[in-house]
């Protein structure tokens, strides 16, 4: 597995606010069937990160490279066709259509263009049976056609994830799925991306310590927008620089 | 049947009624108010795309009225005095007929709304609202400065433009002309908000972030139908030219975006039938209350504020309720 040419591979990246430097030459990898997890507290650099891997904010220098190809340069909506889907921090949905609408509207993505102006989608087999797949694949599909405004926080979750899902992704970028997910929340969704990361590898920005070390691969330690740390669960609850900066010293 | 759907229906049969009623009751006057109402509506249904549906708060829609009202006055004019419009490199002469100015007068308006909106949809909120109406603003300075065509004065339509078959002269033919026209865009309004293309574009409303997490990009997806409620509110421009036989720069100014924008606000924002109510209330207040005090426009600021205030969804929304999601 490790073996296997990296789906994403982040290059010297930097971003600099000012004086603040953000991201501070930051190189990692995601492979095939991983799940690589990043981690790092409060203002380390993880949301700046996550947006120059998205495409909403440009690096001032390094490459995003993603299946051998540079897409430093491509908008968000030409990075998502390409095959990197994801979710946000905070749920990110139309919150007006219900589940399904959502839904339907990233497997219209996939289809091809969305410029064509006559057909009703709700008659289109094609993407109401797609995306009542992906509600069922998520556990939403009695909740189809409540409009997302009045889903519940973990269901507007589980919506965004099948929203990603529907897209047929080749990347996954997760930004604190599991939080506000609860205890019995966060047990499922772990045990869903456990599942997940054979079909689509995982770049996972997280909070919850127990998640990370029961799914990750690979984890790598953002501070002060540098990454100090990165290897396998053993290696980065061993590592001391990582224990004192992060995990609070010694227990 | 949906209570929207209800409304609709009463609202599309009412408006086709009051000519006939009118021409029972020997008040052909009546005929007149009801193809404004049609015509102010199709402007309305034109801006409802852009607002309602892509929630793009366009204050210069006066301009693609405009610029509908001067395509149908000047191929008309041309066509009058049999001068051609152009001489060089190929002869292009003057029309009246509808067909072909209404062409025109699309053809026109979308090239126009490409240009304007591909700078001003670069930008957002107020932002918009503001070069739309600079870009508006710009155009109707230029039309008073135009010699050519009237300049301030306006340009004469003396025979009012023909549409095969019919006597556009006879006042129920042209309200039945404009009554189809706008029916034709509530058709195309409802199946492009139905539409892959209408989902994008609510959702770039919505939540553009949303839309471009999706792959697909808000820009493009928005421009469009700028391009497309450009174009309606354009046709509305060259049939209000026809009916008054008349087109000056007032059809430009921003006050006419203004009555556009509050024909939509008023009818309910998003609202298929919406224009249709607000433009109807809007004449026949402008034409009871204007006919008690020259103020009237008092008290429809008074019921503009009562609506943006209390309900959202217009009188629409007062009728049917919220909206039904589907």
């Amino acid at each position: 597995m490790p073996d296997a040419a990296p789906v994403l591979e982040l290059k010297g990246l930097r971003k600099s606010f000012g004086a603040l430097k953000a991201t501070d030459d930051v190189s990692l990898d995601v492979r095939p069937g991983e799940i690589h997890a990043l981690i790092g507290p409060n203002g380390a650099g993880k949301s700046t990160l996550i947006h120059q891997v998205a495409g909403s904010l440009t690096p001032d220098g390094g490459e995003v490279r993603f299946n051998g190809a540079d897409i430093s340069g491509l908008t968000v909506a030409q990075r998502v066709r390409r095959g990197l889907g994801r979710t946000f921090q905070v749920s990110s949905v139309a919150p007006e259509f219900s589940a399904l609408r959502n839904v339907m509207l990233s497997v219209q993505s996939t289809q091809g263009s969305s410029f064509r102006f006559f057909r009703p989608v709700m008659r289109d087999r094609s993407l109401v049976d797609a995306a009542m797949d992906k509600l069922a694949l998520v556990d939403l599909a009695e909740r189809a056609n409540v409009v997302a405004a009045e889903l519940s926080h973990g269901e507007r979750r589980q919506l965004e994830m099948a929203m990603a899902l529907a897209l047929r992704p080749k990347l996954l970028l997760l930004d604190e799925p599991m939080a506000g997910m609860g205890p019995e929340g966060s047990k499922n969704l772990t045990g869903f991306l456990d599942e997940l990361r054979n079909e689509v590898p995982i770049l996972l920005v997280e909070h919850d310590m127990e998640a990370v070390f029961s799914l990750a691969d690979r984890i790598s330690v953002l501070v002060y927008g540098s990454v100090i740390a990165s290897g396998s669960v053993d290696d980065i609850r061993a590592n001391k620089d990582v224990r004192e900066a992060y995990l609070g010293g010694e227990d | 049947m949906s209570r929207e759907t209800v409304i609709n229906w009463v609202l599309g049969l009412g408006l086709l009624a009051v000519p006939f009623i009118a021409l029972m009751q020997g008040e052909p006057f009546y005929i007149t108010l009801a193809t404004r109402v049609a015509i102010l509506a199709l402007a309305g249904v034109g801006l409802n795309l852009a607002l309602g549906l892509g929630g793009m708060v366009s204050f210069g829609h006066a301009a693609f009225f405009g610029i509908g009202g001067y395509a149908a006055g000047i191929l008309a004019t041309h066509a009058f005095n049999q001068e051609p419009l152009l001489a060089w490199p190929l002869t292009v002469s003057g029309s009246s007929d509808m067909l072909v100015i209404w062409l025109v007068a699309i053809a026109i308006c979308a090239l126009v709304a490409l240009v304007i909106g591909a700078i001003t949809l670069r930008t957002s909120g107020v932002y918009f609202i503001m070069i739309t109406l600079a870009f508006a603003q710009m155009i109707y300075y230029f039309a008073i400065s135009w010699p050519a065509y009237g300049g301030e004065d306006g340009l004469s339509i003396y025979v009012r433009n023909g549409f095969p078959g019919l006597n556009t002269l006879d006042p129920i033919q042209f309200f039945l002309i404009c009554y189809a026209v706008l029916m034709a865009c509530l058709f195309i309004s409802a199946r492009l908000r139905d539409s892959r293309f209408g989902a994008a574009l609510q959702v770039a409303r919505q939540n553009p972030d949303r839309l471009a997490a999706t792959g697909i990009a808000p820009f493009n997806i928005r421009l469009v139908a700028f391009v497309i409620s450009a174009a309606m509110t354009g046709l509305a421009g060259a049939l209000f030219a026809d009916l008054n036989r008349f087109v000056s720069p007032s059809m430009l100014s921003w006050h006419v975006s203004g009555e556009i924008m509050i024909f939509v606000i008023l009818g309910g924002v998003g609202r298929l039938f919406g224009p249709l109510a607000g433009a109807a209330l809007f004449i026949v207040m402008e034409f009871y209350l204007g006919g008690i005090t020259e103020h009237w426009q008092l008290f429809l600021g008074i019921i503009l504020l009562c609506v943006v205030l209390f309900v959202r969804g217009g009188i629409l929304g007062i009728m049917a309720g919220r909206r039904v999601h589907a």
